[in-house]
């Protein structure tokens, strides 16, 4: 999923300074998987900017944030001074293009798409470069998690299994050659990475899929 | 010989090498560089220059070895891809070629949260395994993008090594692919664990490695119980045994102790079947390099031809 976190309020309220008339809009996907932008987090951030004094605060939940099929309902919606915005960074922009006239704010810092791994915590998997190698690496990514995206074994600063660029952080390289010894598949290590082509990554530009296959 | 430098001819030539190495200063001093380079001369076959280390912006690897070759030494430029996609690269080595400048040091780069512009962002478009075959490849006339190169840098080209890194075990097999690539030379990082550094070779002389390319031992004389101890806890990848930390407690007069350390470490590296040289890292301390090289036994450096 992707993972966000909410900017801090001041940094909220700064943006919606001289605005009197807010809608908050939420999104039940990632967003409310992680805790950032759901329904409940709308609600709470509602309240806050209420007690900040912004005289009326309205709130709305979609479905999907980033799926235009999903944001009919808001445009029969009463007069704003500007939306804010508690999606990642794609609901912000679609918001954006559905409210040419309206300044649409963003609410959340929007991190990375990675997974829970407890209650709370959350990490990076994938910087969906647009060419998967995981077939190569154990499942593991060193793209998404070597500090220096290394895709021919791990740096000398690789210590105890933590990266030496922060110490909480496991060294992905570490990960892998453990997950690859444990499957007696060390000798994939031996091959040499080539450079990789990053034109499928966003280097190439941004990116767009066409199918035919599935278009009207 | 592939590129026919100084530091090739005697690796070649099979004398135990000596390299040096110093970062250039944090402004346009071209004075300082001059200054640290008398410390060089004549006691080391070449003397590498650091690219931005610790991420730290420093006047350029390349450019601080155009003036150390003016000043008669033979630079080895440093390079990492933390700060510039192949492009970048490819066109600095084409530069560093027309300058006259024939060893290469290929690194990943020490990331940018270390150093002075944490809020960098960083490269990394390839790796240093990925540079040397790019290096290789261009010395055979062939740019990474697969275009052909008219008149081709002539490179020795180098890599690092760490056997004190974690996991130990792909260690060795890394540093087998930078043979593979293309790699000549490796100069390893600072060696205080003897006895870790010498399974290390073993695993190395297992593979036959030490064969096919010139290993250098990384040794670090240091003058500080306190630069040891930061070295120790703060350095990722850095080993040191407290036995170190000890004699540098006890010493009456640090320095004279750290000069004894240095030695005594060449003296045990040159011991290691395999280790074709040492590579002095005088962090700071540049001025110390006649007096180590002279009492390791490694003075005066093997004259070789068209010097």
């Amino acid at each position: 999923m992707i993972v966000a976190e909410r900017k801090p309020l001041k940094e909220i309220t700064g943006m919606l300074q001289g605005k009197q008339r807010v809608l908050v809009v939420g999104c039940n996907t990632c967003v409310t998987i992680c805790m950032a932008g759901g329904r409940k987090e709308v609600a709470i951030l509602a309240s806050a900017l209420r007690l900040a004094g912004i005289e009326h605060v309205g709130e709305e939940t979609v479905e999907r944030q980033c799926d235009l099929e999903f944001l009919g309902p808001l445009t029969k919606l009463g007069e704003y001074d500007c939306l804010l915005s508690t999606a990642c960074g794609i609901g912000v922009q679609l918001l954006s293009d559905l409210f040419p006239n309206l300044p649409v704010y963003p609410a959340l810092n929007t991190k990375f798409l990675g997974v829970n791994e407890d209650l709370g915590r959350w990490s990076e998997r994938c910087q969906s470069c647009g060419d998967c190698i995981l077939d190569r690496t154990g499942g593991i990514c060193p793209i998404a998690r070597c500090s220096k995206s290394l895709l021919n074994g791990p740096c000398g600063g690789s210590q105890n299994g933590k990266c030496e660029v922060n110490g909480d952080v496991d060294c992905a390289w570490q990960l892998i050659y453990d997950r690859l010894a444990a499957r007696g598949e060390l000798d994939r290590l031996e091959t040499i990475f080539l450079p990789k082509d990053w034109s499928h990554s966003r280097d190439g530009g941004p990116r767009r899929i066409r199918r035919e296959d599935v278009a009207l | 010989m592939k590129a026919g430098s100084r530091l090739e001819k005697v690796l070649a030539a099979g004398h135990f090498a000596v390299c040096g190495e110093m970062g250039p200063p944090r402004s346009a001093d071209a004075q300082a560089i001059r200054k640290k380079a008398q410390y060089f001369r004549g006691y080391v076959d070449a003397v590498n220059v650091t690219d931005n280390q610790t991420a730290v912006v420093r006047v350029s690897s390349i450019a601080s070895c155009l003036i150390l070759q003016e000043e008669g030494l033979e630079p080895v430029v440093q390079m990492t891809c933390r700060d510039r996609n192949r492009l970048a690269i490819q066109s600095d080595l084409l530069g560093a070629a027309a300058l006259g400048l024939k060893n290469v040091l290929c690194l990943t780069g020490d990331h940018q949260s270390f150093g002075d512009h944490p809020t960098a962002k960083n490269v990394y478009d390839i790796d240093s395994i990925q540079l040397i075959w790019g290096v290789d490849q261009m010395r055979k006339g062939k740019f990474m993008g697969g275009e052909e190169i008219k008149v081709p840098p002539q490179f020795f080209i180098g890599g690092a090594a760490n056997p004190f890194g974690d996991p130990f075990a792909m260690r060795v097999p890394r540093l087998a692919k930078k043979v593979q690539a293309g790699c000549d030379f490796i100069q390893t990082q600072v060696v205080f664990d003897v006895p870790r550094f010498a399974k290390w070779m073993e695993e190395v002389r297992d593979r036959g490695l030490h064969k096919q390319v010139y290993i250098m031992a990384g040794v670090l004389p240091t003058r500080s119980v306190r630069a040891l101890r930061y070295m120790q806890q703060d350095v990722a990848g850095v080993t040191i045994p407290d036995e170190y930390i000890r004699r540098m407690e006890q010493a009456a007069d640090p320095a004279e102790e750290g000069v004894k350390m240095a030695v005594e470490l060449i003296q045990q590296l040159r011991e290691i079947e395999g280790v074709a040289g040492v590579h002095l890292m005088p962090v700071m301390w540049e001025s110390i390099v006649p007096r180590l090289v002279e009492e390791a036994g490694l003075y005066p450096r093997p004259v070789v031809d068209d010097d």
